[in-house]
């Protein structure tokens, strides 16, 4: 030790063993301990890295019109990001959450248009019904004890199914959803904020962000939510009841994707049955990049936003610079992997 | 002698045709260090689980203070103040030092933020928890919210005992806490262990180091197919003698073979 000696260790030598070793750290060593602390500045430094790369490359990407395009095309998949990031901190991972968003934005359409439901009310059970497949996947998962990723396989075929029998196929067009409930299209409103022009969907996800942020953070309930993630059978012992947590992380998952499924209609313009297929996907992505570990218990909500942003970011850049679309998923599946590498080699600090 | 606070009679636990109890009994009087030992399979830990509320008996009565109780859970042992440190700890390696002192009984604000958007009183918790873990002499983490993984195993079992004799009001269960330990971690653990007793709290200590048990144990429970066989001074007998008692190759004096 080459600080001052502790009065206390030495009083006593066996305190020493409790005292916490501060010294013999290489650099990587140091890194590795930053990182565990602040797992979140790995999509943070990429994403700045990436953005001054394409600002060099291509100079129309920092005008604020395109800043503000890839905001908007990141807000759909990046809410549902938000409902994804609550499920994998839990150590878990829902595949269904696309369908969940499409099926639901299938019913807000339907039960406003062709029902003629006050638009308000069919929002409200839009959301209420996003809810309920959360409910499902999670008392499948706390009930009969199934692996998430199989219970989500399955009611993502399910939902998926229910969602082609709900809309007959059928897309139900701009125009029809103008004249009939264009409270439906809110998140799809442009307003003008310096020159970037932004989405209310844009605000949502921000919203959904800054409120799981607190809820993850400040209150009880996230302190548990990571606990469960980390090691249930710890939390289990110190008394969480494990399965209620879990049960209201799908549920609140659930309700978020609904929120992403009125987002989505109002980017899209129209109800799709088919549209954002590979949201699921693209959802897990957002999370993994923005450094949640698929472990549970680690990483800052606040990853899966940078996270999505990286991959809108990567998308527009290459477009810009005249970059065929294919080396975009190339570039994407690259990130995926590099994101997990890290992760692992940042959880390694505990053995 | 005082009367125990806490108290067992003839706890059966049978699982299918495995007797785990056989009429056990078991006393822990106030302020004292009790140790069990017992063979593998003696039954102990059947019988720390169902004073700590993780199985519940067949058969048999439990006392805590003299009133008749019944823990349909660890949870209810814990609200009646029977803290239970397992092997395990039961630390989210994760969370912080104070996350997990608190873990499942976090306090709130005061005011709205507390009453309508649940807000953690973080300052006030992180002061408990330094000052639980400096009562204990573990003053020298200095940063309580350091993630537990970041550290050493005895650390963390003084971590797990400082959360136990926050919160435990009346007895605290400590299960096997050297079994992983080092020479120098298990000292402080012992010491800590010292140091609750101490404070007035009276412990269980299950443990399979001899050496350990003879040290801090006031009393020592041997267990034997599922059953109290004795209970001995420490004092009175060798760490042979007890050995002996728990396989079962000598019988002590004044019991039926």
């Amino acid at each position: 030790m080459s600080d001052t000696p502790d009065p206390v260790v030495a009083r006593n030598p066996s305190e020493k063993v409790a005292s916490f070793d501060h010294h013999s750290r290489g650099a990587l060593d140091r890194v590795q301990h930053f990182l565990h602390r602040y797992p979140t500045m790995v999509p943070v430094i990429v994403l700045v890295l990436s953005v001054l790369a394409f600002g060099l490359i291509s100079p129309n990407f920092f005008s604020a019109f395109n800043l503000s395009l890839i905001l908007q095309q990141v807000a759909v998949v990046g809410t549902l990001a938000a409902a994804q990031s609550l499920v994998i901190l839990t150590a878990g991972i829902d595949l269904s959450v696309g369908a969940v968003m499409v099926m639901v934005s299938v019913i807000m359409g339907k039960l406003s248009v062709d029902f003629g439901i006050p638009v308000p009310i069919a929002i409200l059970i839009g959301l209420a019904v996003g809810g309920a497949t959360g409910a499902l996947n999670g008392a499948l998962v706390t009930r009969l004890k199934l692996p998430p990723f199989i219970t989500t396989l399955g009611t993502w075929n399910i939902f998926l199914a229910l969602n082609y029998y709900l809309s007959n196929r059928e897309t139900i067009r701009s125009q029809t959803l103008d004249a009939e409930a264009p409270l439906l299209k809110f998140f799809g409103e442009r307003f003008n904020l310096g020159g970037a022009v932004l989405t209310y969907g844009v605000l949502l996800m921000i919203l959904v962000f800054a409120v799981l942020w607190y809820a993850l953070n400040h209150t009880a309930w996230g302190r548990r939510v990571y606990a469960v993630g980390d090691d249930p059978e710890a939390a289990a012992l110190a008394g969480i009841q494990t399965k209620r947590v879990l049960m209201s992380v799908y549920i609140v998952s659930g309700a978020i994707c609904a929120l992403a499924a009125w987002s989505s209609i109002g980017r899209v313009g129209s109800v799709s049955p088919t549209s954002f297929f590979e949201a699921n996907l693209e959802s897990i992505t957002a999370v993994v990049i923005g450094g949640i570990s698929l472990f549970g218990g680690r990483g800052s909500i606040l990853g899966p936003l940078i996270g999505a942003l990286i991959v809108g970011v990567f998308n527009s850049g290459l477009r810009l610079a005249g970059v065929d679309v294919l080396w975009q998923l190339f570039a994407t599946g690259w990130l995926i992997i590099v994101a997990v590498a890290i992760d692992q080699w940042i959880r390694k600090i505990s053995s | 002698m005082t009367q125990p606070l806490l108290y067992a009679r003839n706890l059966v636990k049978r699982y299918g045709r495995v007797t785990a109890l056989d009429h056990a009994d078991f006393d822990l009087y106030p302020g004292e260090i009790l140790a069990v030992i017992g063979d593998n399979g003696a039954g102990k830990s059947s019988l720390i689980k169902a004073i700590s509320g993780a199985v519940q008996p067949d058969e048999g009565e439990i006392r805590l203070d003299g009133q008749p109780v019944s823990f349909a859970s660890p949870l209810e042992a814990r609200k009646a103040g029977i803290e239970t440190v397992y092997q395990t700890l039961a630390l989210s390696p994760a969370l912080s030092i104070s996350d997990n002192m608190f873990m499942g009984r976090e306090i709130r604000r005061g005011g709205i933020m507390g009453k309508w958007f649940g807000m953690l009183d973080k300052p006030s918790m992180d002061a408990f928890s330094r000052q639980k873990l400096s009562e204990l002499g573990l003053m020298t983490i200095q940063n309580i919210n350091q993630p537990v993984e970041t550290l050493s195993g005895g650390q963390r079992q003084g971590v797990a005992v400082a959360r136990a004799a926050a919160f435990g009001s009346r007895v605290i269960i400590l299960d096997e806490p050297t079994a992983a330990l080092g020479v120098k971690e298990s000292r402080r653990v012992l010491d800590l262990i010292l140091d609750v007793r101490s404070r007035g709290i009276p412990i269980v200590l299950i443990s399979h180091n001899m050496p350990h048990v003879f040290e801090v144990a006031d009393r020592i429970h041997i267990h034997r197919l599922g059953r109290r066989l004795c209970v001995i001074n420490p004092k009175e007998h060798t760490m042979s003698d007890a050995v002996a008692y728990m396989t079962g190759a000598r019988v002590p004096e004044g019991i039926a073979a």
